[in-house]
């Protein structure tokens, strides 16, 4: 897992994507952008954070889950 | 021949679709359509902390701002593990300062080496030969590469074919040999004897109807 630690814990680059998600919905390209990530890696990354419940997918577009945000506060 | 099939598996061609994957790599689980939008060089190495390979990645990295300039990605293959690529590239970067800084797929049971036809058992039954594949933003292969276990790649020539492909998109054009950014290029062969009697007057650097030369 690149975004999730083994421990459950987002990574450096998991928590650069969360945080980027805390301004509201956002697109992999604007995640991208804002976390200074490759866009590969966002799109990745994404799958884990929406899998592990961290981030909801909503259409082309991403947001912060409520387990998500509180990890973020 | 099936023999030789089950040991090789599928040999993708230039205009053909990339071969979709799902692969454990350095930086987690990556599809080939995480990629998309994006050039992407996919190539293979023989084997981790092996000398020729160890020359190749550090060329990789030192073109790799290059590529992030004409919007290439760049992913290694092996059939080593994931354990084993991480302790290479930090032995890479103990050793040389170099920090390698794209995914490396560790293709343990050599489902992608397979499907990109990687392996060529003339060489190796066990290991990919130099390959590389350079994969369109709409993932179709366009250029394929082999280079045998002894001979190290030439990063110069992987940059230029990247040039050449953009310019190519770009501007419609073909390019010729040795051709290199700022050279001129070949205009497309005429399809009628009408197109191929204008052509001669269009102002271009012709040797004959045929092969004439344009600046971009």
């Amino acid at each position: 897992m690149a975004c999730i630690s083994p421990d459950g814990k987002p990574t450096e680059s998991g928590s650069k994507m969360l945080r980027a998600l805390k301004t509201g919905l956002k697109s992999p390209e604007e995640i991208s952008n804002e976390a200074g990530l490759p866009l590969f890696r966002v799109r990745s990354g994404l799958r884990e954070l929406t899998e592990a419940g961290l981030a909801k997918q909503k259409g082309d577009k991403y947001e912060l889950s409520e387990e998500g945000a509180k990890l973020i506060k | 021949m099936e023999e030789i099939k089950e040991q090789t598996g599928h040999m993708p061609r230039i205009g053909e679709p990339a071969p979709d994957f799902e692969a454990v790599t350095t930086h987690g689980k990556l599809k080939l359509e995480d990629f998309k939008g994006s050039w992407l060089i996919l190539f293979s190495h023989p084997a981790d902390f092996t000398p020729v390979c160890t020359t190749e990645f550090i060329a990789f990295t030192e073109i790799h701002p290059e590529l992030q300039k004409r919007g290439v990605e760049l992913l290694g293959l092996s059939v080593d593990s994931v354990s084993s690529h991480i302790a290479w590239a930090r032995n890479v970067e103990e050793k040389t300062k170099v920090k390698i800084p794209f995914p490396i797929i560790a293709d343990l049971n050599k489902e992608v080496s397979m499907d990109y036809g990687m392996i060529h058992p003339g060489q190796s039954k066990t290991e990919t030969v130099r390959c590389v594949f350079i994969i369109d933003p709409n993932q179709i292969i366009r250029t394929i590469l082999y280079y045998p276990l002894t001979t190290g790649r030439n990063m110069d020539e992987i940059l230029r074919i990247i040039d050449a492909l953009q310019t190519t998109d770009k501007n419609a054009v073909a390019t010729p040999a040795n051709w290199r950014p700022g050279d001129m290029v070949v205009v497309p062969p005429p399809n009628t004897q009408e197109m191929a009697e204008e052509r001669l007057k269009q102002g271009y650097e012709c040797v004959d109807w045929y092969l004439c030369k344009k600046k971009i």
